[in-house]
C-alpha cells in the first residue's frame, strides 16, 4: 500500500488502488489535460500540460497489472493521449485518427489496457502542436521479476525543448521561412575566416557547392531559440537530485523533445547505460551518449565523492543546454560545462541516393568516401549484413571520430567532451530477447524524403495528406530498410510493435520504439508483427511529423479478438504471444 | 482575356486540395520585404512592397501589394495590387497566375499575371512575371540576402520592367525599361518579424519611357536614401 501513497506523492489521485480483478493487480489513474503556464525562467508562456503541470506526472505502473486511466479534457480543443513505447490494443494507442476520435473538449475519454513490460517511457498528447506545446509526462513501469542490476535509488531525467512561440505559430514560421529559426548560420564572416584557413578558392568552392544545392550545412536543429528544460527546469532552475556519496543512482533519461537531440554527460562520472527504450541491455560504461528525440536510456551511476556532479546535456547542434545537479545537499552545484562549436554537416552527410546531383564532385575535401555505406552492407542478407555492422562497430569504439551509424566524414559524429566513450548504437546489445532470431519475410524501403525550402517532409516522396497505408500481414516479420536521403537525423517511430533495431548483433539486437536514421545513411530495423490493428508510423521530430514524413500502418489478420476484447481480456493476448515471445 | 480561365481552374484545385490537407494546418502570413521612406533632394516617398499569403502546400494564394506615395506633393504615384495563385512546378520554384490592378492617381490599368517565382542556386530569389493586357510587359526581380551577422543581412536587389508597347498615358514607351537597384542593410531587432533597415534605392527609366518623362519635365532616373523596416508575421 506504501507504494500507492508514493503514487499519490508524485501528483496522481489514485481512485482506487485495487480495482478487483482475478488475474493482475489493478489501478486506476486520473489526468487532467489543462491549459498551464510553463516558466522557464528565460521566459513564460501558456501551454498545454497534465493535472496542471508541464511536465505531467510520473506515472508508476506494475508489469502485470491492468491500468485504467481516465482522461479529462479541459481544453477548449480536441485532445489525447499516447502512451508512448507501451505495447497495448490499438484502440488504446491515443493517436487520433488512427488508434479513435480524440477526446473533445469536456470529456473525459477512459484507457484500459494491460502492462505487459517494464521501464522507462513516456506518455504525450498526439494531438495538434499540443505536445512540443508542453502536454507530456513519464513513465515508469516496475518489472514483475527483479531487476538485472542494483540501485539505491533513482529519478527521472525528462528533457524537453521549450520555446517561447506556440507549436503552431513555429510550424507557420517554418513553413513561411525554413530557416526562420536558424541563427548559426554562415555568414560573409564565416566566410572571410574560410577564406583565410582553407583558401579562397577551396571556400568560394565550398559555398557553391551547398548554394547549387539549396542546402545549408548548418541545418541541424530547424527549432533554435529553446530553452532547454530538466524535468521542468532551465539550468537556472537547476533541477536537482539528491543522493548520499557511494549510492548507486539510476538515472532514467527520457528525451521529449519536440525537435532537439541531445547529448548528455555528467562530468567526473562514467554512466553504465542499463535500458534502451525500456528494455534491458548488456551493461556498457561511457561517459557521454546522445538521446534523439523520444528515445529513453536508464543509466546507472555511482557518486562517490561528497559533492555536487553536474548533468548536462548540450543539444546535437548546441543552441542550447542544460544543466541538472546531483548533490548530496540541496542548492549546491557542481562547475558548469561550456558548450562546444556548433557542428557544421559535410557533403556525406548529404548522401548517396540525392538524383540527379553530383554530391561526389562537389568538391568538399572532407568527403573522399563519396557518402556512406551502410546501404551496400545489408542488402537482403540480414545477418551476413548485420555481421559488417559489427566488424565496423569495433573501430568506432576505439577511435571517437568513427560510428557506423553516421556517414563517414559526418559533420554529426559525436565524441565524448572529455575524451572517453560515447555510446554508439553498435553498443546496444539485448539482455535478453524479445522474440526468436530469424529471417525477416520481407523488406520494405523506407526513404526518407524532404524539401527544406518548402518544409515538406514525406516518406518515399509522399506526405501522409497524399499517402496510402503501409499493409502488414500479422506473423510477417518485416526488415525496415530506412534510407535517409535528408540532412537531417530523423527518428523514427513505430507505434504497438517493438522496433528491432540491426547493429549486427543477431539476436542480441536491441528492441527500441524509437530509431534514429542519421543523414546520408541507411539503417535496418525489424519488426515483428504481432498487434492486428492500425497503428501510427512516423519521425518524432514534431514539426516533420506535422509536416507529412508520417503513415498509417495497417496489420491485417491475426487474431480476431477486437481491440477492446484485448484491453477487456488481457489474457487473450498473452497466449497469443507466448509462442513468440521469449521472456 | 484567357488568364482568368486559369485563375478559375486554379480555383477549382484549390478547392480539391483543401480536404486532403486537413491533418496540416493551413500555412498563412504576412511579409514586408521593403516599407520604407525613400528620400532625396527632390522628393520623399513612402513605397511599401508586401505579400499576404494563406494555402497549403500545393497551391497558395498570395495579395501582393505595392505603392509609391509621393509626401510633398501627396500624390499615389503607383499603387500595385496582385491577387496571385502559386503552385509549385519543382522542387524550388512556384508557377504563379493571377491578375494585377493598378489604381495609382492617374489612369487605372488591369493586367493578367502568369510568372514563376523561386528560389535558383545559390540562394537567388526571383519572380519573373508577363503582365497581359493590350499593354502587355514584363518583369524580373531578383534578391539575395547576404548575412553579414546572423543578425546583420545585406539585401541587394534589381527589378527590371520591360513594357512591350507604348502606353503613354502612364508614362510607358514601348520597350523603354525601368530599372530598380537596391541595397539595405537590415537588422533581426525581433525575431525576424521586425528588421529596421537603410539602404539606397536608385532607379531609372531608358529609352522612350525616359523620353517620356523628360517631356513631363521629370528626371529619368533618381537616387534615394531610404528608411524602413522588414516585417514578418
Amino acid at each position: 500500500m506504501r507504494d500507492r501513497v508514493s503514487r499519490i506523492a508524485a501528483g496522481l489521485i489514485v481512485l482506487a488502488g485495487m480495482v478487483a480483478s482475478p488475474l493482475a493487480a489493478a489501478a486506476t489513474y486520473q489526468l487532467t489535460v489543462d491549459r498551464v503556464t510553463i516558466d522557464t525562467g528565460d521566459f513564460t508562456r501558456s501551454g498545454v500540460g497534465f493535472n496542471g503541470a508541464s511536465p505531467g506526472p510520473v506515472l508508476r505502473f506494475q508489469e502485470g497489472e491492468e491500468v485504467t486511466i481516465s482522461v479529462t479534457n479541459n481544453l477548449s480543443e480536441s485532445t489525447s493521449v499516447h502512451w508512448h513505447g507501451l505495447i497495448l490494443p490499438p484502440d488504446q494507442d491515443g493517436v487520433p485518427g488512427i488508434s479513435f476520435d480524440g477526446i473533445a473538449p469536456g470529456e473525459t475519454f477512459t484507457y484500459r489496457f494491460p502492462i505487459v513490460q517494464a521501464g522507462t517511457y513516456w506518455f504525450h498528447s498526439h494531438s495538434g502542436f499540443q505536445e512540443p506545446d508542453g502536454a507530456y509526462g513519464a513513465i515508469v513501469i516496475e518489472p514483475e521479476g527483479r531487476e538485472p542490476f542494483r540501485y539505491d535509488r533513482e529519478y527521472v531525467i525528462q528533457l524537453a525543448d521549450a520555446h517561447p512561440h506556440s507549436g503552431s505559430r513555429i510550424f507557420r514560421n517554418l513553413k513561411m521561412m525554413p530557416d526562420y529559426y536558424n541563427r548559426q548560420q554562415r555568414t560573409l564572416l564565416d566566410f572571410l575566416e574560410d577564406a583565410e584557413t582553407k583558401g579562397l578558392g577551396a571556400a568560394l568552392a565550398d559555398r557553391g557547392a551547398w548554394g547549387e544545392m539549396r542546402m545549408m550545412p548548418t541545418d541541424i536543429e530547424d527549432l533554435q531559440g529553446f530553452t532547454a528544460l530538466i524535468n521542468g527546469h532551465s539550468t537556472e532552475q537547476n533541477w536537482t537530485g539528491l543522493f548520499a556519496p557511494g549510492e548507486r543512482v539510476r538515472l532514467r533519461f527520457i528525451n521529449s523533445s519536440a525537435m532537439t537531440y541531445f547529448d548528455v554527460r555528467i562530468p567526473g562520472l562514467e554512466m553504465t547505460v542499463v535500458q534502451a527504450d525500456g528494455n534491458n541491455v548488456q551493461p556498457v560504461v561511457v561517459d557521454e551518449f546522445r538521446i534523439a528525440v523520444a528515445e529513453t536510456y536508464d543509466v546507472i551511476v555511482q557518486p562517490k565523492e561528497d559533492r555536487a556532479y553536474t548533468i548536462f546535456a548540450e543539444s546535437m547542434g548546441r543552441s542550447g543546454a542544460v544543466r541538472a545537479t546531483l548533490s548530496p545537499r540541496e542548492n549546491e552545484t557542481g562547475a558548469m560545462p561550456d558548450r562546444r562549436e556548433a557542428p557544421i554537416l559535410t557533403m556525406a552527410d548529404m548522401g548517396m541516393a540525392h538524383g540527379d546531383m553530383d554530391h561526389a564532385a562537389m568538391g568538399d575535401g572532407s568527403t573522399d568516401s563519396g557518402g556512406m555505406d551502410h546501404a551496400a552492407m545489408g542488402h537482403g542478407t540480414p545477418s551476413g549484413g548485420a555481421m559488417d555492422h559489427a566488424a565496423m562497430g569495433h573501430g568506432a569504439m576505439q577511435t571517437p571520430a568513427s560510428d557506423p551509424f553516421y556517414a563517414p566524414g559526418s559533420g554529426l559524429l559525436p565524441g565524448a567532451a572529455e575524451g572517453g566513450k560515447f555510446l554508439s548504437y553498435a553498443d546496444l546489445k539485448a539482455l535478453s530477447s524479445l522474440y526468436e532470431d530469424r529471417e525477416a519475410t520481407r523488406e520494405i524501403e523506407i526513404r526518407l524524403t524532404g524539401n527544406m525550402e518548402r518544409y515538406i517532409w514525406s516518406i518515399n516522396d509522399v506526405k501522409y495528406s497524399d499517402s496510402e497505408p503501409i499493409v502488414l500481414q500479422y506473423g510477417e516479420r518485416i526488415r525496415f530498410k530506412f534510407v535517409n536521403e535528408t540532412m537531417m537525423a530523423h527518428p523514427m517511430h513505430l507505434h504497438g510493435m517493438w522496433s528491432i533495431l540491426d547493429t549486427g548483433q543477431g539476436k542480441w539486437d536491441p528492441a527500441k520504439h524509437v530509431v534514429s536514421v542519421a543523414p546520408g545513411t541507411t539503417l535496418y530495423m525489424e519488426t515483428e508483427v504481432d498487434a492486428p490493428g492500425e497503428w501510427a508510423f512516423h519521425c518524432h521530430l514534431s514539426y516533420h511529423m506535422d509536416a507529412g514524413m508520417f503513415r498509417k500502418v495497417v496489420v491485417e489478420g491475426g487474431p480476431a479478438a477486437s481491440a477492446t476484447e484485448l484491453a477487456e481480456h488481457p489474457e487473450v493476448r498473452q497466449e497469443e504471444n507466448q509462442g513468440e515471445r521469449l521472456r | 482575356m484567357r488568364y482568368r480561365l486559369k485563375v478559375a481552374a486554379l480555383a477549382a484545385a484549390w478547392s480539391f486540395a483543401a480536404p486532403a490537407t486537413a491533418m496540416e494546418p493551413p500555412i498563412w502570413g504576412i511579409q514586408a520585404e521593403q516599407l520604407e521612406l525613400r528620400v532625396n533632394d527632390d522628393a520623399s516617398v513612402l513605397a511599401w512592397d508586401s505579400d499576404a499569403l494563406f494555402g497549403s502546400d500545393e497551391l497558395k494564394f498570395v495579395w501582393r501589394s505595392e505603392g509609391e506615395y509621393e509626401l510633398r506633393e501627396s500624390t499615389l504615384e503607383t499603387l500595385e495590387n496582385q491577387a496571385r495563385l502559386q503552385v509549385p512546378i519543382s522542387d524550388f520554384f512556384d508557377g504563379v497566375a493571377g491578375v494585377r490592378v493598378d489604381t495609382p492617381d492617374g489612369p487605372d490599368r488591369v493586367y493578367g499575371v502568369l510568372g514563376i517565382h523561386g528560389l535558383t542556386q545559390q540562394w537567388f530569389e526571383i519572380d519573373a512575371d508577363l503582365f497581359l493586357s493590350e499593354h502587355p510587359s514584363f518583369r524580373f526581380e531578383v534578391e539575395y540576402e547576404a548575412l553579414i551577422t546572423n543578425r546583420i543581412v545585406l539585401i541587394p536587389s534589381i527589378e527590371f520592367d520591360l513594357p512591350f508597347t507604348d502606353d503613354e498615358a502612364i508614362g510607358v514607351g514601348a520597350f523603354g525599361p525601368k530599372l530598380e537597384l537596391g541595397a539595405r542593410i537590415s537588422y533581426d531587432l525581433v525575431d525576424r518579424a521586425i528588421a529596421p533597415y537603410i539602404g539606397v534605392h536608385y532607379e531609372q527609366t531608358f529609352g522612350d519611357s525616359a523620353d517620356l518623362a523628360r517631356e513631363e519635365g521629370e528626371e529619368a532616373g533618381a537616387v534615394f536614401f531610404v528608411t524602413g523596416v522588414r516585417l514578418m508575421f
